[in-house]
């Protein structure tokens, strides 16, 4: 299903190939299906998909994956704004 | 009946269920604070290694199906809890799958429910009564507090095997190789969905790309709407109070014809975008609220007779259609762009980078059009 598409060219996921060891869990845990794995290494199949929620960086044992995580969320961010938070983050 | 209201309602996370629960800061405070009103869905306990367990139902009865009903609503958002712990479903042994989940209710009915048939544990673990999704996000549903749980229950003697299943959705808040290194439990990530679990079971804990993949359709969607709709006519409730007061006070003439544009405005930003997300054309979520604003304010406009009729009404009619001009799309623009924190798939830098161009741009139009209106109420024109 891809219905929905998000602002293109923004998200922060970095991904190194030379550290992965094909695994598969950044493929497992992705909401979106960015991550592909073939010929053990994992792919990235479409970057514009991303949320940025986490997952794939939080469970790479190997490091391989970055992203600069948080919640696409307006009013979390006005709310991070206004209390002068770095991060952003619901409640 | 309340089996389908509950489908319908399959989407883990929306900002709002974030939000609005003021969970406790303290983490230090004891399971105690969790205190379950109705015990219906406990059946009864079963003896383990580690003592007493409570073996729950897997049918949902009136009582949680109009609790959940309630939390959509908005009315009942706090002490929607479930006591950490561990839990029975069915008659397990040693050997039984370990399903882990959230403490806020409704996670944990959706998950008891399809776990009919089904022998098994669920380990709750304390996310201060927040779903699984938005738990992960914070870092409640984490690698430190399930390891804690698993210590606290005593898991590792009730169970002979060493794996937990995990929702799909918990893992932005989980490092599974952390918990492994640390406890000595390996993690399955099942599917996103809890429906979908008996059918992962049967394939060997194997998830389809469809089962692995979050959802954003029309039911989903609209299943939201009522909460954003409760939450923002909060704020309209006390602008119809002070409107009602200046018009007593004579300042203004309160009149059905001068509400209705702005409660069409936020219907268009509260429920119009989220219900059309997909068919709006542009990918931002305020430049989607723009529109729809805005081709209200037309209606509104032509409807009033201020803009296309061969005789306006009045003099006043150009500042008037400008006020819903600029005012109109404004609100439908800030309510659709705040519905992008109930939606599964924007990012941290994609609402960034919408709100850099989107904020000015409706505060701008918002205070041109209130210049519009004050000057129209103090008969500029």
């Amino acid at each position: 299903m891809r219905e929905h598409r998000y602002l293109k060219n923004v998200t922060t996921l970095a991904y190194e190939p030379a550290k992965c060891t094909g695994c598969g869990l950044c493929e497992d845990v992705c909401p979106h299906r960015v991550f592909g794995l073939e010929n053990g290494k994992a792919w990235v199949r479409d970057l514009d998909l991303c949320m940025e929620c986490g997952a794939c960086s939080k469970n790479c044992p190997f490091a391989a994956i970055t992203v600069r995580a948080g919640v696409g969320c307006a009013w979390a961010i006005m709310a991070s704004e206004l209390r002068g938070k770095k991060e952003v983050a619901c409640g | 009946m309340s089996n389908d209201s509950q489908e319908k309602r399959e989407v883990e996370c929306s900002c709002a269920d974030c939000c609005s629960v003021s969970a406790s800061k303290d983490s230090e405070q004891s399971d105690e604070r969790y205190v379950h009103k109705n015990v219906g869905w406990i059946k009864s306990q079963l003896e383990t290694a580690s003592g007493p367990i409570p073996v729950v139902s897997t049918q949902l009865n009136w009582r949680d199906s109009s609790g959940s009903f309630a939390v959509r609503l908005g009315i009942k958002r706090m002490n929607y809890a479930v006591r950490p712990g561990l839990y029975a479903v069915g008659n397990p042994n040693s050997s039984s799958f370990v399903f882990v989940s959230a403490n806020f209710k409704l996670s944990f009915d959706r998950l008891r429910k399809e776990l009919d048939g089904v022998d098994g544990w669920i380990l709750v673990i304390d996310t201060k009564g927040i779903n699984v999704w938005c738990a992960a996000g914070k870092g409640t549903f984490g690698t430190g507090e399930i390891i804690r749980r698993l210590e606290a229950t005593g898991l590792r003697r009730v169970v002979s095997h060493r794996t937990l299943i995990l929702p799909q959705l918990g893992a932005p808040g989980v490092a599974a190789h952390q918990v492994t290194k640390e406890s000595g439990f390996k993690i399955v990530y099942g599917p996103v969905r809890a429906s979908d679990i008996k059918l992962f079971l049967g394939k060997g804990m194997k998830a389809s790309e469809e089962m692995r993949t979050v959802r954003f359709n029309l039911a989903d969607r609209l299943s939201l709407t009522p909460l954003e709709l409760v939450l923002t006519l909060k704020y309209v409730g006390a602008a119809v109070l002070i409107l009602l007061i200046l018009d007593l006070l004579g300042l203004i003439t309160f009149s059905w014809k001068t509400i209705y544009p702005y409660l069409g405005a936020i219907i268009a930003g509260c429920v119009g975008v989220p219900a059309l997300l997909p068919w709006i054309p542009g990918p931002a979520f305020a430049w989607k609220g723009w529109l729809l604003g805005m081709a209200w304010a037309l209606i509104v406009n032509v409807e009033q007779g201020l803009i296309f009729s061969g005789s306006p009404g009045c003099a006043q009619a150009w500042p008037r259609a400008a006020s819903h001009f600029l005012l109109l799309p404004a609100i439908s623009a800030f309510l659709a762009m705040n519905f992008t924190g109930s939606s599964t798939y924007t990012s941290l830098s994609g609402v960034v980078r919408e709100m850099k161009a989107a904020v000015p741009a409706i505060l701008l139009s918002a205070g041109l059009g209130l210049a519009f209106v004050v000057a129209l109420l103090a008969g500029v024109f």
